[in-house]
């Protein structure tokens, strides 16, 4: 187990020191110069080479690269020019939204996906089934902004339960910051909630056809019994890569919700930023996000391991 | 008083007839025997029994258990008799346990789930029935997974998990068929010690009469979904009054035709070759632990010789023949086919891969089902070039292997497990090669199917002067294929000879356990009828 752990931690490493690279390198090639954005079309030569200077952008590429890695490793991730903030405090800000937000539609998406995938599987072939697969078509084929105007339409504007719009920060209380996120979690988490009762069932299926079910019938299992306890935990692995998957998407892929719902996601910083040539938020957001997926991923590789004793063996 | 009486049993899967008439009975403490060819109905009779049809079942008839009609029981009271009053055992013990838990937790779960005991009373039965199969718990912990048990551990595990709660009855299916001899030989002897013990009756469902033959007081054979002929085991052995009981005998005991016509040169020689394992390091800085699958194994074979390889799964048997095949690198000695060295991968020349075919065990996995039967046989051209007349050829090797010729437009799937073996037969056949490999070529097959094919390899080598190389765990069929025979065990080859001098004068006490672990049908119940 240790030697597993050992081996996922350094391809952890690995994989962000090459992401590091890859981003620095496509920032480096992007045509605009953050400098003469800064100071605008009016500017004199002479003080965009000053502010250049100052910025640190004359030094050579690795230098400034070397510069820009110790720098995140102490926490510093520079200065957004159009912002004129740390770009570690715009991160901050925008990730307090994001990650609740990511985390509160991936916890929707499975207390619908898990009902709704063990009883298509328990039922598989019978109305049952046909209904939770016709109406995850529907969930996959819905474009969720368009889903969420609806939200707004009927929870918003007709019901009042929720608002429409906007978020209050999380001084002002749990509840309100909930509140405000319960939509755009809803519209986020429709179709991961239709995408992963599919690849539950389907695991769940193929899994029932396995000699070890028979075995477990043969004991005396009922058919329930055997779902859940012999054909879940062997149906788990694909669902989790999914989930995985899900959650990097969530964190940063948002931004369509955020703009709809007029959050201060990170979705619309990373946005923001890149129309404004604000490079280094670009690239610090960026290795953020990779950091997370990466991380996201280690965490699923330790959850492989916890549920097949076999993942725990070969290592 | 029966424990188990079926009457008139009929089953229908979606209006398709599988069984019709079934009737036999079966004595609380007996061992009947069930034996038939694959396809004949016995493990749908036992699943009848179990009440686990698939769905589309239709029954009629009635399947009496200790009184009640299991065939109309509701599904509730059918969960109360199963693993509690029937049990049953499978044919893969590699994959009928639940990969995700413990041994102990598995056989513990029989009890809990019948209420049978507490959870702590549980793990005592479970510690002391998979004591009682054999695995005590010094050296097999019940905190072990499956896979960190062979294939004969994991049967034993299961039989545990069947007869936690005293079954009256045990439905055995296959349960030794995917086993190596000494192991069958093993797990036959622990469920006739478990008969005995418990007064549990055992309903022992095989294809193998000699299984039969050794184990049941009375059998039952079926065909087609019926019981064709049932009895006391040894008259029934003896008598064969039924046509298709004779054939059933004469296949499982048959002997092709065929005349040694080994000729003074090489065709293949083996010296000293040793193919080793890297296996992941203990600790990350430690030598990593190699394991030798062939150490140091010579061997040669003649042109037109028909030499056998036997030894138990994990020997290094495959391991050989891939490197035979030039499928993978060796570590040491060399591979001569014809003179010219066999070098792995890419850079093997095509004319010498031309000379070596290889036919392998499964019939199913074995073909791309996507292709039609014509460009599946005519594939090896592809190491020759393509022949104008390759249509023609084609044609002639499945003519050969009797079959038509137009079959070449089917698929795959359009063919019986014997019928695909000959297409792999043709296939081999196709570019002439010197030497055919034989990997368990015939061990998925009926007795009767595995006959023919039998036949139709000693008409094939006599014909076309090939060489076999005859890889199996089946001691009867290499004896009757094979000129010369090799024993291989832990990677060396501990016993070579002539194949009825090994077989009659075992030397090293390995093939001699083999030979005696093999189970026979009664020399004396052969000759009777």
């Amino acid at each position: 187990m240790t030697r597993y752990l050992f081996r996922r931690l350094i391809s952890l490493a690995l994989s962000l020191v090459v992401a590091s690279l890859v981003i620095f390198a496509v920032i480096e090639v992007v045509p605009g110069d953050p400098a003469s954005y800064m100071l605008g079309l009016n500017a004199k030569p002479e003080t965009v080479a000053a502010l250049k200077d100052q910025l640190g952008l004359n030094a050579p590429a690795p230098v400034r690269y070397l510069n820009w890695i110790t720098g995140m490793v102490q926490g510093d991730f520079g200065l957004s020019y159009t912002y004129k903030t740390p770009v570690s405090q715009l991160v901050i800000q925008r990730l307090a939204v994001s990650l609740p937000l990511a985390l509160y539609a991936l916890a929707l998406a499975v207390l619908v996906a898990f009902p709704a995938g063990l009883m298509a599987a328990a039922r598989r072939g019978k109305v049952a089934d046909a209904a939770v697969m016709g109406a995850t078509q529907v969930g996959i084929a819905l474009p969720n902004f368009w889903f969420a105007m609806l939200l707004v339409l009927a929870f918003a504007l007709h019901w009042q339960i929720f608002p429409a719009g906007g978020f209050p920060g999380w001084d002002q209380g749990l509840w309100p910051g909930l509140r405000a996120l319960t939509l755009p979690a809803i519209a986020l988490a429709l179709p991961q909630a239709a995408i992963l009762a599919r690849v539950l069932r389907s695991a769940l299926i193929e899994t029932l056809g396995q000699d070890y079910i028979r075995t477990a019938r043969a004991k005396g299992l009922t058919g329930g019994q055997t779902l859940l306890r012999h054909g879940l935990r062997n149906a788990l692995i694909p669902v989790l890569t999914i989930m995985g998957m899900q959650f990097s998407f969530l964190l940063a892929g948002a931004i369509i919700i955020e703009n709809v719902f007029y959050l201060p996601g990170l979705g619309r910083l990373i946005f923001q930023a890149i129309t404004q040539r604000d490079l280094i938020v670009v690239e610090s957001v960026v290795m953020i996000l990779v950091f997370a997926v990466i991380l996201v991923t280690f965490l699923v590789d330790l959850a492989y391991a916890a549920i097949d004793p076999r993942l725990r063996k070969r290592a | 008083m029966s424990l188990l009486r079926l009457d008139d049993l009929s089953l229908a899967i979606h209006g398709k007839p599988i069984l019709s008439g079934v009737a036999f009975d079966i004595a609380g403490g007996e061992i009947f025997g069930l034996v038939g060819e694959s396809g004949s109905g016995k493990s749908m009779t036992a699943l009848a029994v179990m009440g686990l049809l698939p769905s589309g079942a239709t029954t009629s008839g009635r399947a009496e258990f200790m009184g009640r009609d299991l065939l109309t029981l509701p599904e509730r009271a059918l969960t109360g008799l199963r693993g509690n009053e029937i049990g049953m055992i499978f044919q893969e013990p590699m994959t009928a346990l639940n990969p995700m838990k413990t041994i102990g937790d598995q056989v513990a779960e029989t009890l809990l789930i019948h209420r049978a005991a507490s959870r702590a009373e549980a793990r005592d039965v479970a510690r002391e029935k998979l004591a009682r199969v054999g695995l005590p718990e010094d050296r097999f912990p019940l905190s072990r997974y499956p896979h960190e048990l062979s294939g004969g551990q994991r049967q034993r595990v299961a039989i545990a998990m069947a007869i936690a709660l005293r079954p009256k009855l045990l439905i055995a299916d296959e349960p030794t068929t995917a086993l190596d001899v000494t192991t069958q030989a093993q797990i036959l002897d622990l469920l006739k010690g478990l008969t005995g013990d418990e007064g549990m009756a055992l309903m022992l469902i095989t294809h193998d009469l000699a299984v039969v033959a050794g184990m049941a007081a009375r059998v039952a054979v079926m065909q087609n979904g019926r019981i064709v002929e049932q009895g006391a085991t040894e008259t029934l052995f003896r008598t064969r009054t039924q046509d298709y009981t004779r054939r059933l005998f004469a296949a499982s005991a048959h002997q092709p035709q065929r005349r040694a016509q080994t000729r003074p040169e090489t065709l293949l020689s083996v010296e000293g070759a040793v193919r080793e394992y890297i296996l992941p390091r203990p600790s990350p800085f430690a030598k990593p632990p190699v394991l030798r699958a062939v150490d140091g194994v010579s061997l040669t074979i003649r042109r037109g010789e028909s030499l056998g390889l036997v030894g138990e799964s994990g020997c290094g048997k495959s391991t050989l023949t891939r490197a035979i095949l030039g499928l993978d690198p060796i570590q040491g000695g060399t591979i001569r086919l014809d003179g010219q060295e066999v070098t792995p991968g890419h850079t093997m020349p095509h004319d010498l891969r031309a000379k070596m075919q290889v036919v392998f065990q499964d019939p199913y996995g074995s073909f791309n089902p996507r292709h039609r039967v014509e460009r599946l046989v005519a594939e090896p051209f592809h190491l020759t070039g393509q022949p104008k007349d390759a249509r023609d050829r084609v044609a002639a090797a499945l003519e050969e292997v009797g079959l038509s010729p137009a079959d070449m437009g089917k698929y795959i799937h359009e063919f019986s497990g014997g019928q695909r073996q000959r297409i792999a037969i043709a296939r081999a056949l196709i570019i002439r090669p010197d030497l055919i490999v034989l990997d368990e070529a015939v061990s998925a097959l009926d007795v009767r199917v595995r006959a023919q094919v039998l036949d139709l390899l000693a008409r094939l080598q006599e014909s076309h002067g090939l060489a076999y190389l005859f890889i199996s765990h089946d001691l009867s069929v290499v004896r009757s294929i094979t000129d010369r025979v090799l024993v291989m065990k832990a990677g060396r080859i501990v016993e070579e000879g002539a194949t009825e001098a090994v077989f009659a004068r075992p030397e090293h006490p390995y093939t001699q356990r083999l030979i005696a672990a093999t189970p026979v049908i009664p020399a004396a119940w052969q000759d009777s009828a």
